[in-house]
């Protein structure tokens, strides 16, 4: 077993190391044109703000989910796990029909007089993000609050400290702890960011490195430029990647964010701030995905002939990235778990890349083989199988490590060995992680809109591709029903995936 | 015949040493303070813990190679014997086959080592479904479908009351008797060795001392053994 886990790290690896070889040697060397300096600024810039503005915002909410105890809490709670699992495309749908240029945000506006807000550029962008991105540094931070242990809490209480001395003496310490891996991890996943910027941004203020690249291949057709861009885009991106990783303990989208004892809260003004901090948050989560439905429901009825095949297309990558995906990130834990200590890079190291990266070195490496377009969905497959697996091998790998702890010697000691060991035991065991990284995987391949879109031609287009073009041909209402079609069948692959673990653990 | 020939555990300050053998249907008990090293010597045995030196030799094989599986025994362990999502049958049918592909003969097997271990008709039954005592007869009945001639006990009845304890340590007896298995077992309790150990090894101060009469041993009792009952 510990032969196969390395020869599985030692692929992975090589998927990482191949793509980017190609890049560097295709780059020769970073020279940047004025227009990446743009690029190279415009990207950083809009990764810190998003950054800056998504945790200044997390905070209030995240205290206040901790401390109050209210109906519909348990329910916020799953809602801030929501965006990892909603297309980013649908995401940038609901907001455009809420902020755009018909939205209701603009037509409040000019009913009181105010001057129309645009969603392109960069506050569009900053918006997209905030709302892609509030939710995961909630998360992370309310970990950093439920982690206080309750005696604390009391102790501050039966010293009569004031709100001040308990956010001196206990919170603030916490979120200086917690908040640097909280601004990494979003000023990372900004940094790649890759269909936001491709619908929202644009032009020389609002282009991020990916954008460029992507431009450099598709419409430039040059191949050095957007090695070039490429290269710059892993140094910038793989080095925040990583120190977000190292930095950041907790996942921030596991389950059950619960403590049995609840906290005194403060009353008064505070709980004013407090629910108005958790109805803004709910309010702002919720209409864009709300517009979704509403805007897409009319056109669900007549979707062009495209969106079908698409998403036939959709869910069969998606699937194969799950089997590669679980497969890999299996092996890996279980190595993991016999102390194969470098599996744990290994299996992080894609962060360090992004679609549009991989997919340059990949482009790089297959066009002179073959026409690209004629390995768009393989090539896609294997990107999502890769940007997905540090995800799934985190959450496997205490599972595996604490699977051995409990069981590895009676299985030992039984010579419980190979298929058998993975059929009666790993299998049974780890079924309910496996079931949530199936889902988790098989939604962010669904909602996957980047290596495709350097692939892909007429015929090899997944639905986010396709509702993009739709989208980039102003057919607004086609697009809506496309989205609304694709987060349903994302959900549904996801609570299939889930269930089917539960239900096999149970 | 089990001999361990010059064996050295070593794990940071931990040291232990043992160089004795112990006959075939031999029953010894293992005495001695917490930390001792008693689980430790089991593990190596088990094949757990490698030894810095020396060689586990039974019936004249080097068995220090084999792993764990492969090894002349079964070893039960203080907690965790039984796999939680498994059947009470599949758990014990783990010693017959460990893929669990068992034939009609096998099944029936099986049922009459459930039967034996009284757990006739409860082979369906999920461990959570069973108390102290059941999930205890439920691994001494995969230990005699195992059928190997070394049974290595690591406290696995401690959590058990005195009386359910008792009634596992005479199973134990009745099981070993019949198959004529040498067992090695650890306890902290002089009564268990006194019960069915024919022999005790005393673990104290770095050394697992050679087997001696347990009544011999406790009728006239070591330094070391003295400051560990306190008398």
């Amino acid at each position: 077993m510990a032969s196969g886990a390395r020869a599985i790290g030692a692929v992975a690896v090589l998927l990482v190391a191949a793509p980017l070889a190609a890049v560097a040697f295709r780059a020769g060397g970073l020279s940047l044109s004025p227009a990446d300096w743009a690029a190279l600024r415009f990207t950083l810039w809009q990764a810190a703000l998003s950054a800056l503005i998504s945790v200044a915002l997390a905070v209030p909410v995240a205290r206040a989910l901790a401390r109050r105890r209210f109906p519909g809490r348990s329910a916020l709670i799953t809602l801030m796990g929501a965006p990892f699992l909603l297309p980013v495309i649908v995401a940038v749908m609901g907001l455009l029909a809420l902020f755009g240029r018909g939205g209701a945000v603009n037509a409040a506006l000019s009913a009181l007089g105010l001057p129309a807000l645009s969603i392109y550029g960069l506050q569009g962008v900053l918006i997209a993000h905030v709302f892609l991105n509030l939710p995961l540094a909630t998360r992370m931070i309310l970990q950093g609050w439920l982690a206080i242990p309750a005696e604390r809490f009391r102790l501050a209480e039966s010293l009569s400290f004031t709100p001040a001395q308990t956010f001196r003496h206990l919170e603030r310490p916490m979120l200086a702890e917690v908040l640097p891996g909280a601004l990494a991890t979003v000023f990372a996943l900004c940094l790649t960011s890759f269909a936001v910027a491709l619908i929202l941004g644009g032009g020389p203020r609002a282009t991020t490195l990916e954008l460029a690249i992507y431009q450099a291949v598709r419409f430039d057709f040059d191949l050095a430029h957007a090695a070039g861009l490429a290269l710059v885009q892993v140094l910038v991106g793989g080095a925040a990647a990583l120190a977000a990783w190292a930095a950041a303990r907790q996942a921030g989208f596991g389950a059950g964010l619960d403590r049995e004892i609840p906290l005194t809260a403060p009353a008064g003004w505070r709980l004013g701030a407090d629910a108005l901090a958790l109805g803004l948050a709910a309010l702002f989560l919720l209409a864009p995905m709300a517009a979704v439905v509403i805007k897409g429901a009319p056109g669900l009825m007549d979707l062009p002939a495209q969106v079908w095949p698409a998403l036939a297309r959709s869910v069969l990558v998606a699937l194969a990235s799950v089997l590669l995906t679980l497969g890999a990130a299996l092996g890996l834990a279980l190595g993991a778990a016999r102390g194969l200590r470098w599996l744990d890079i290994a299996a992080a190291l894609p962060l360090a890349t992004s679609g549009l990266v991989l997919g340059t070195g990949l482009f790089l490496l297959v066009h002179p083989l073959a026409p690209p377009t004629s390995l768009a969905l393989p090539v896609t497959v294997m990107v999502n199988a890769l940007l997905a697996l540090p995800f799934a091998f985190r959450l496997l790998a205490p599972e595996a490590l604490a699977l051995k702890a409990d069981y590895g010697r009676l299985a030992d000691s039984l010579d419980l060995r190979g298929p058998a060991r993975l059929r009666l035991l790993i299998l049974p065991r780890l079924a309910r992680p496996l079931g949530f990284a199936a889902g988790l995987v098989a939604a962010l391949s669904m909602g996957d809109l980047g290596v495709i879109a350097l692939f892909a031609g007429e015929q090899q287009a997944t639905l986010p591709l396709v509702i993009q073009r739709l989208t980039a041909a102003y057919r607004m209402e086609a697009a809506a029903g496309a989205s609304l079609l694709l987060v349903t069948a994302s959900l549904a692959l996801f609570w299939i995936m889930d269930r089917r673990g539960r239900h096999a653990a149970a | 015949m089990l001999r361990l020939d010059g064996i050295e555990l070593m794990q940071g300050d931990f040291r232990l040493t043992a160089d004795w053998q112990a006959a075939r249907g031999a029953k010894l008990a293992l005495i001695g303070p917490s930390g001792a090293g008693k689980s430790s010597l089991l593990s190596a045995i088990a094949g757990f813990f490698p030894p810095v030196a020396g060689r586990v030799l039974w019936d004249g094989q080097d068995i220090g190679q084999l792993p764990p599986g492969a090894r002349p025994l079964t070893i039960l362990f203080q907690d965790q014997n039984l796999f939680p999502h498994l059947t009470v049958a599949q758990n014990a049918a783990m010693g017959l086959r460990p893929d669990l592909r068992l034939t009609a003969g096998q099944r029936a097997e099986v049922d009459r080592a459930l039967a034996r271990v009284g757990l006739g008709g409860l082979g369906d039954r999920k461990p959570a479904q069973l108390s102290g005592g059941q999930i205890g007869r439920a691994a001494l009945a995969r230990a005699l479908l195992r059928a190997r001639p070394l049974l290595l006990l690591d406290e696995p009845f401690a959590a058990l009351g005195p009386a359910l304890k008792t009634d596992m340590l005479d199973l134990v007896a009745e099981v070993t008797d019949e198959t004529g298995a040498t067992l090695l077992m650890v306890t902290h309790d002089p009564a268990d060795a006194r019960r069915i150990a024919d022999q005790t090894v005393l673990v104290a101060d770095g050394i697992a001392h050679p087997p001696a009469p347990t009544e011999a041993l406790f009728a006239d009792p070591p330094p070391a053994l003295r400051h560990y009952l306190g008398s």
